[in-house]
């Protein structure tokens, strides 16, 4: 299903000559309507009107979270606050949360996108939609739930938390899809698992998760344990929360609705635009919002782009599932590990999603990385010497995995930190 | 046959006061207990007077639990006692993984709880040796 054909299959042409004219207007509009950025393109001598071609992007100033918090809360705002008839906030692990600002026609291209994330996972009017992401500050659950009315579904807006309440209506609404982020997804399987209540009597059949990331094979223990076609939605509150991005059923990479959010990829440590097909970070710049437009906003998500035609029909460019984040990359001893890593890791041994959390420390010169592992039900054993052998053998899967060696320490259920439903999976108490 | 609730516990401070705690004010009554620890988790081995409800209780407060079977014999209260019991589960091949006793005794009889390999044939081979078991009622009401 494809909620809109004309530009979700528009031809690279077509596609190409509609977001050069959106850059050129948004250059503008930033140009004039935003002392912060007029400042930063007067710095590298462009003046509006000097974009000619999509690759002049390429000679423009990146955005960074920095950025951001330096101009807490609306400095970054191109509209005025009359304007603006909506504001999120995402959490910040250190001082002040970075703000967003909607206008109402944001809003409306917020709902179109994820209309069309939706309909990519097989949901239309006829579906009940659960939405267990977080509601308030965290774009998440509005994300959906805009999305979920625009394609005229009908909506549940649960929020997150209450599991055994979030089982009984889905049970008794016929919910046919949930979105939430994966961990949780995992967790009301277990619940579900636990509950004696019956999966049969159960109508859904697809989910959209995203908001943290999470792999492969943690999609395939998703789809095991709820038997439903799991998707990936993607996005982030600076450029507008849930619905950048979401895969289709031909799981050739999530769909980016680029006529709204022009990605680039470049090399974290070089800042060069990178050539299709090459790993490196994700780069976005909004073409049509209206209240807080970001130049070349720094992610710091790693991917890959494709634009070669999707199986599905779609010529929107594609980005491979994120691999981790240039911000989570720790450097351990030399060696580069992603946190998604050791999840890929746990992910053998048990049959759910592990809560896990890196832990590093310098010792001296040596940097040392314990890794505590939330101990679940199907890997509890009654004896000293079984969990020890459990413990053994992640820290062997660890060690040939990472290329370095971790202390693995179990920890009791709910020991390990989360936040917004996102687990904290990295603290660096190095100095250095 | 015989239930004993086992939990999983960081080698922490104030996590055994905690566990006790919880059990408490879930009103489990403990019969026996025993502790296997490495320097970072423990699991604590419990016999209670209702396995199945502490089960549910535990978990209720978020302890990892799980049942495991478990054996309960009686031995003559003697030096000597325990071993001659173990000799004849030696002898037929069975072996404990682990185990651990009553304090109090029942008549001139001291109690014991055991893990064993095969708990089927283990209790074949008390049987064929006129070993005395605890059922589970008596051990569950003591």
């Amino acid at each position: 299903m494809i909620w809109n054909q004309h530009i979700e299959c528009m031809s690279r042409e077509e596609m190409e000559a509609l977001q050069l004219r959106r850059l050129q207007e948004m250059v503008d509009r930033i140009y004039y309507n935003v002392p912060f950025y007029r400042r930063k393109l007067q710095e590298v001598g462009f003046m509006p009107g000097d974009v000619r071609h999509l690759s002049d992007l390429g000679k423009l100033p990146f955005t960074t979270k920095q950025d951001l918090r330096d101009n807490y809360p609306f400095g970054i705002f191109a509209v005025p606050m009359s304007e603006v008839v909506r504001v999120h906030a995402s959490s910040g692990t250190t001082g002040k949360p970075t703000v967003v600002g909607y206008s109402r026609k944001d809003l409306d291209n917020w709902a179109e996108v994820t209309a069309r994330c939706l309909y990519m996972a097989n949901t239309d009017r006829q579906g009940v939609v659960q939405v267990a992401y977080g509601y308030g500050l965290f774009t998440g659950g509005l994300g959906i739930h805009g999305g979920a009315e625009r394609i005229g579904a009908s909506v549940i807006p649960m929020s997150g938390g209450n599991t055994e309440k979030q089982l009984m209506l889905m049970e008794d609404f016929g919910t046919t899809l949930l979105g939430c982020t994966p961990s949780y997804a995992m967790h009301m399987a277990e619940v579900l698992e636990q509950s004696g209540m019956d999966r049969s009597r159960f109508k859904i059949k697809y989910g959209v998760f995203g908001a943290e990331p999470w792999s492969e094979r943690m999609r395939k223990q998703i789809e095991d344990h709820w038997q439903i076609k799991a998707y990936d939605i993607y996005g982030l509150s600076e450029i507008m929360g849930p619905g950048v991005a979401n895969d289709c059923d031909a799981r050739k990479g999530l769909h980016i609705h680029e006529d709204h959010f022009y990605p680039e990829i470049i090399d974290p440590s070089t800042e060069e635009v990178l050539p299709e097909g090459e790993k490196g970070e994700l780069v976005f710049t909004t073409f049509t919002k209206e209240a807080f437009p970001l130049l070349r906003y720094r992610t710091r998500d790693i991917t890959t782009l494709h634009r070669e035609p999707c199986d599905c029909g779609r010529t929107l460019v594609r980005m491979d599932k994120i691999t981790g984040r240039s911000d989570d990359m720790l450097i351990i001893r030399g060696v580069n590990v992603f946190p998604t890593q050791v999840e890929s890791v746990l992910l053998e041994f048990g049959e759910t999603a592990p809560h896990y959390q890196l832990i590093v420390e310098r010792e001296g010169t040596l940097d040392k990385l314990t890794i505590e592992v939330e101990l679940s039900s199907s890997l509890f054993s009654d004896t000293v010497t079984g969990l020890s052998k459990l413990e053994s053998r992640v820290r062997r899967r660890i060690d040939s995995v990472l290329g370095i060696s971790a202390d693995i320490r179990l920890v009791e259920p709910g020991r390990v930190p989360r936040f917004e439903g996102k687990s904290k999976r990295v603290i660096d108490k190095r100095e250095i | 046959m015989l239930k004993q609730v086992s939990l999983f516990l960081e080698n922490k401070p104030g996590r055994l006061a905690h566990v006790c705690r919880v059990m408490a004010e879930e009103d489990i009554n403990i019969r026996a207990l025993s502790i296997a620890d490495t320097t970072d988790f423990g699991v604590l081995r419990l016999i209670v007077d209702n396995p199945e409800l502490a089960e549910e209780r535990l978990k209720a407060r978020g302890f990892l639990v799980s049942i495991t079977d478990v054996v309960g014999i009686k031995v003559a209260d003697r030096p000597g006692g325990l071993a001659d019991a173990l000799d004849q589960l030696e002898k037929e091949g069975i072996s404990v993984e682990y185990m651990y006793a009553f304090l109090g005794k029942c008549g001139d009889q001291a109690m014991v709880i055991l893990r064993l390999n095969d708990n089927a044939k283990g209790i074949e081979v008390i049987k064929k040796c006129n070993m005395e078991f605890m059922t589970p009622e008596e051990v569950y009401q003591i």
